[in-house]
Parts: structure tokens; C-alpha cells; sequence
């Protein structure tokens, strides 16, 4: 009996969240009654395992309450009895569709707690396989956006282009999905002249099959109506809910980090910051196409410029050694036992070091007190972050706009969770 | 940048109540607890400084006698495009924080995904629930005295 009790607490502290939102229940006639309905989380139009608690009047959205935690994996836990090397694969499980820029970003993290950095040829390699990323993200929210308001065939390009990617991907890290490419002050291991001509021909024929989606959507009745003009967002809630990314570029703040904060070669290169100022569904359409294209153009600047040279910085005590290498010396060997019995062991301090992510801000804290493994490792993830202001743009919308809005977000839950 | 926003401070508050800090160019500025809104307000109003993006808010457990646990702010400036730490310290027997809500509103599952985790209750929040974590369970996952492989039994499985 008193099991019952507790169930019927839980499900009333959530409906009481989403009855708060100045709503109103009357008894007296069953037609003037709102409805609460439950989506997700195991819904197909929410990306993952996002549940929605949504408070409709007739067909309009008066209320709504995300709830994530389904795909809770406790990474910044495992974290804290993890060597810094040993969570880098753990990385790829963060924001599946472009695990390659989270494996730059917490390289990045690390590099800069040690003081360290990587050599020139890495870094131009991880611009590339940065941007690869955030194509393949973008490509996966075109044809999901597509599909959530039925234009089916654009999913299936955008899934033909992705898998080209991912075959680039087998070639760069041994890996289509998890790559666990980075490594701590470098690469695994560097990219052949093959590959780059991959990825050389990808971006060449990329622009065409781009061209080929926009003349299926960008005068398309039906995809303009469903997005254009549905859940806006001001630019003053955007920040005041810590929306990033092109949700942010998209309702006229043309804030990126790769701009503002340059890191690795960005500063280098030459690329422009799209930005929209609808803060609609179809402006985040709009700028994660023009991304694409930036990315395109960041990458052949990359394959034009990229210097020869090793992909590991010089730091026996902090980069681990070469396998060949381990096997026939002795100081490698030692080395290599150190860093993986014992870590890396940073200073004492805290840093918080943040990447332009397909998604947003994907920043990580670490506080380091001296060992191989961090005290406390905190992601920033862009997509837990930018669910936050799904109420705002949800609320006196129509229920089919729902999955429109939730598309034109681009969550992803297994960064959303953690 | 970081001498600037410590003097301003200084300069609005006074010297004694700040200990602050500096580790690969980043400023760690250690706020007493009481006056962590009246120091957000001002860095985020202030014309000069304008913080007006909260990045992060995060729990930290420091597993010491005093000073055990702390918040972390990371705050990011659109205009200086440049980022700053706050460090609040709690007590274990006092774990109430005041709200930073009412200034960002992503504060919200920030605070909501620290109290999950670390019990630290936010005083003025509008709706302090658990975020990754179901209601029932009795934990706080990040404290460093709860073990890794969890507590048996902690979890309730789904009723029938």
C-alpha cells in the first residue's frame, strides 16, 4: 500500500510542474477541459528517448513539460575512476551523430589542463574531421526535419550521403560509428593520401546533392507552411535559456565559438557565420544548409593547406607512445605503463574548455587535483541545454507542429543525458 | 580582461569578501554564498562586463571536512566573448544555495541536474525536481562517498 502512495506522489509532482504553467482545469463540461498528453519517450518523432508531457487545448499546445534521464548512463561518475585516456571512448556515446567532434572537444579539454598542444597536422586534421561531423549531423537533421513533416525521399539522400561519411569515417579512425579518433595531445594515428581523396570527392559532389534537397523543400508548400513561422523564439529568451548553435544563429546572434573563441586552426581559415533571424523551425532549416556549406569550404581550405609532420605532440610523460615503438624500446615502454596504470597527472586546477559543436556549446569542466584521473568531470552538453526552450517555442502551437519543432531542434538524448 | 572584471568588483563590493584565482588564463572568482545573486546581477547588468550567457552551472564535491561541497558558474560574455568561474562553498549540514533562476532561465535544469546529483537545494527555484534521476530514489550519485557500482536495491524496479 504504501509502494501505491509513492507512485501516486511522483506522477503528481510531474503533472503539478506542467499545472502550473497558469493553466486551468474546470469539471463541469467534459469539451472546456484541457487534455494532457503523454509523447514519448519511446516515440519515433523524438529523436531518442525524449518523453513530453503536453498540456492541449482542442489542438493547441498550452503547456509543456520535457523530461529527460531515460538514456542516463552516469558518464561524469564514470569519469572520476577513469584515466583521462581510458573515457575518450565514452565520448562517442555523448552526441552519437558527430562523435568525432566530440572526441576533438575533449581532447581539447585535456590539452588544455596539461598545457599542451597538439602538432600543426593534427590540429588541421581535427578542423576536418570536425566539420566531416557536423556535415553528418546537419545531413541527419535535414532528413529527419523532412521526415517529420513527410517529405520522405529527402531522408533517404541525406542517409545516402551519410554513408559515404561513414565509410570516410572506417577509413580515418578503424571505426563507422564510435570512433574514439582523438587522442591526448594528437591522433590515433594519421590519415592517408587515399582517404583525403575522399573526402576530397565527398565535398566536391557534396554542393550537387545539397542543390538536389533544396529543390525538393525550399518551394515546397507543404515543408514551408509546416516550418515557416512555427516555434519561434526571441533572440532575449534564446539567451536567457542558454540556447546555442544554430538554434541561436538562427533568431539573428551570429555567436560561434569558432569565430569568438577560435581554437585550433579556425583562425586560419576562412569561413562565414550564417546567420537568420526568423527564430522559426525554417530559419534553423536555413542555417544549418548554410553550414553545411561553410563546412565544405572549411574543408577544402584544409585539404589545400594541410602540412606534413607527425600527429603526436612531443611529450613522452603526456602523449601516449607509438605501439611499434613501445616493442622495441625501453623508455616508451616505461612510458607508455605510466600513462596507462597511472594517467597522465595534470596540475592541480580547473579549466572549462567549450567547441563549437553541431549542437551548440559543447564545453567540458575539469577539476584536477593532481591525478591521472579527474575529480570532477562536467559536460556541457549542448542538446540538454537547448531542450530547455522547447516550452517556449512549443506553447500556442498545434500538436502537429510538435514534431516539427522538436525536428528543427536537433536533439540529440545521449548527450542530453549523459 | 580577468584584472579588469577583478578590480570592478572590488570596486562594487569590496576586497575582503573574494578570493580569486587564475589557471591557464581562466579567473576563478570564490563568492560567499549569501551574495552570489548580487554578484551575478552585477556582471550581468553591468555595462562594461555584460556576463549574459550562463554556460554552465555545476556541482563539485571536494570531500573535505569544511568547504565540502561548491557550485560552479561558468559565465560567458556575447559582447567580450570572454568567460569567467564563480565558486560558491557550502557546508554539509547546510546545503541551500540561493537561485540564480530569476537572472537566466537556463539556470533551471542546471540547478534542477546539481540538486539531482549532489543534494544541494536551491533556495527560490521554481520547480526543484529531480532531472536525470526518479523521484523515489534516496541518493545523490555524485557525492563521492556513494560507491560506483551504486547501492543494490536503490533503483525500484517499475511496479506491476
Amino acid at each position: 500500500m504504501e509502494q501505491r502512495t509513492e507512485d501516486v506522489s511522483r506522477k503528481t509532482k510531474i503533472l503539478q510542474a506542467l499545472e502550473n504553467q497558469h493553466t486551468s482545469v474546470t469539471f463541469d463540461d467534459a469539451l472546456e477541459n484541457d487534455m494532457v498528453l503523454n509523447m514519448g519517450p519511446q516515440h519515433p518523432a523524438t529523436h531518442g528517448v525524449l518523453r513530453l508531457l503536453i498540456r492541449l487545448d482542442g489542438e493547441t499546445v498550452i503547456g509543456c513539460v520535457p523530461e529527460v534521464g531515460y538514456l542516463h548512463r552516469g558518464y561524469e561518475k564514470l569519469a572520476e575512476s577513469s584515466t583521462y585516456h581510458e573515457f575518450i571512448p565514452h565520448t562517442d556515446r555523448l552526441d552519437y551523430l558527430s562523435p568525432l567532434n566530440n572526441n576533438t572537444a575533449y581532447a581539447l579539454a585535456v590539452e588544455k589542463l596539461l598545457g599542451i598542444e597538439a602538432p600543426p597536422r593534427a590540429q588541421y586534421l581535427r578542423v576536418m574531421i570536425s566539420e566531416l561531423a557536423r556535415i553528418s549531423s546537419h545531413l541527419m537533421f535535414l532528413g529527419s526535419l523532412a521526415m517529420d513533416v513527410g517529405a520522405l525521399t529527402v531522408w533517404m539522400w541525406a542517409f545516402r550521403e551519410r554513408e559515404k561519411q561513414y565509410d570516410i569515417f572506417e577509413n580515418i579512425a578503424g571505426a563507422r560509428f564510435t570512433t574514439s579518433y582523438t587522442r591526448i595531445g594528437g591522433l590515433a594515428q594519421d590519415v592517408d593520401a587515399d582517404t583525403l581523396a575522399m573526402v576530397k570527392k565527398f565535398v566536391d559532389e557534396l554542393p550537387g546533392h545539397l542543390v538536389e534537397c533544396e529543390k525538393l523543400l525550399n518551394t515546397n508548400r507543404i515543408f514551408l507552411e509546416r516550418t515557416d513561422g512555427i516555434g519561434v523564439i526571441t533572440p532575449e529568451q534564446a539567451v536567457d535559456l542558454g540556447l546555442t548553435g544554430p538554434g541561436l544563429r538562427a533568431c539573428g546572434i551570429g555567436h560561434d565559438l569558432r569565430k569568438a573563441n577560435p581554437y585550433l586552426v579556425y583562425k586560419d581559415l576562412e569561413f562565414d557565420v550564417p546567420v537568420y533571424t526568423g527564430g522559426d523551425a525554417l530559419a534553423r532549416y536555413y542555417v544549418r544548409m548554410a553550414e553545411m556549406r561553410q563546412s565544405i569550404n572549411i574543408i577544402q581550405q584544409v585539404l589545400q593547406r594541410m602540412p606534413v609532420g607527425d600527429v603526436h605532440a612531443l611529450k613522452p610523460k603526456k602523449v601516449l607512445p607509438r605501439k611499434e615503438r613501445i616493442y622495441t624500446r625501453m623508455e616508451e615502454l616505461i612510458h607508455d605503463f605510466m600513462i596507462v596504470n597511472f594517467g597522465v597527472e595534470p596540475p592541480v586546477g580547473e579549466i572549462y574548455s567549450a567547441v563549437e559543436a553541431p549542437k551548440g556549446e559543447l564545453g567540458f569542466y575539469i577539476y584536477s587535483n593532481g591525478e591521472g584521473y579527474p575529480w570532477r568531470l562536467k559536460i556541457r552538453s549542448p542538446s540538454f541545454v537547448n531542450l530547455q526552450s522547447l516550452p517556449v517555442m512549443m506553447k500556442g502551437c498545434m500538436i502537429s507542429d510538435v514534431v516539427a519543432i522538436i525536428g528543427s531542434l536537433d536533439p540529440v538524448m545521449g548527450e542530453a543525458d549523459k | 580582461m580577468n584584472a579588469a572584471i577583478v578590480e570592478a568588483l572590488k570596486a562594487r563590493f569590496g576586497a575582503q569578501d573574494f578570493e580569486t584565482s587564475e589557471f591557464r588564463g581562466e579567473l576563478t572568482v570564490v563568492v560567499p554564498k549569501e551574495k552570489i545573486v548580487e554578484v551575478c546581477t552585477f556582471l550581468k547588468e553591468d555595462a562594461a562586463l555584460k556576463f549574459d550567457l550562463l554556460a554552465d552551472l555545476s556541482g563539485l564535491d571536494m570531500y573535505t571536512p569544511v568547504r565540502r561541497f561548491a557550485v560552479v558558474y561558468n559565465l560567458y560574455s556575447l559582447t567580450n566573448k570572454h568567460r569567467i568561474r564563480l565558486k560558491v562553498f557550502t557546508e554539509e549540514e547546510d546545503l541551500k544555495i540561493p537561485s540564480v533562476t530569476g537572472l537566466w532561465g537556463t539556470a533551471n535544469w542546471h540547478e534542477r541536474e546539481t540538486y539531482d546529483m549532489f543534494g544541494i537545494v536551491f533556495e527560490g527555484h521554481p520547480d526543484l525536481r529531480r532531472v536525470y534521476l526518479p523521484e523515489e530514489f534516496e541518493h545523490h550519485p555524485l557525492r563521492k562517498d556513494f560507491p560506483l557500482m551504486g547501492i543494490p536495491g536503490s533503483l525500484h524496479l517499475p511496479k506491476k
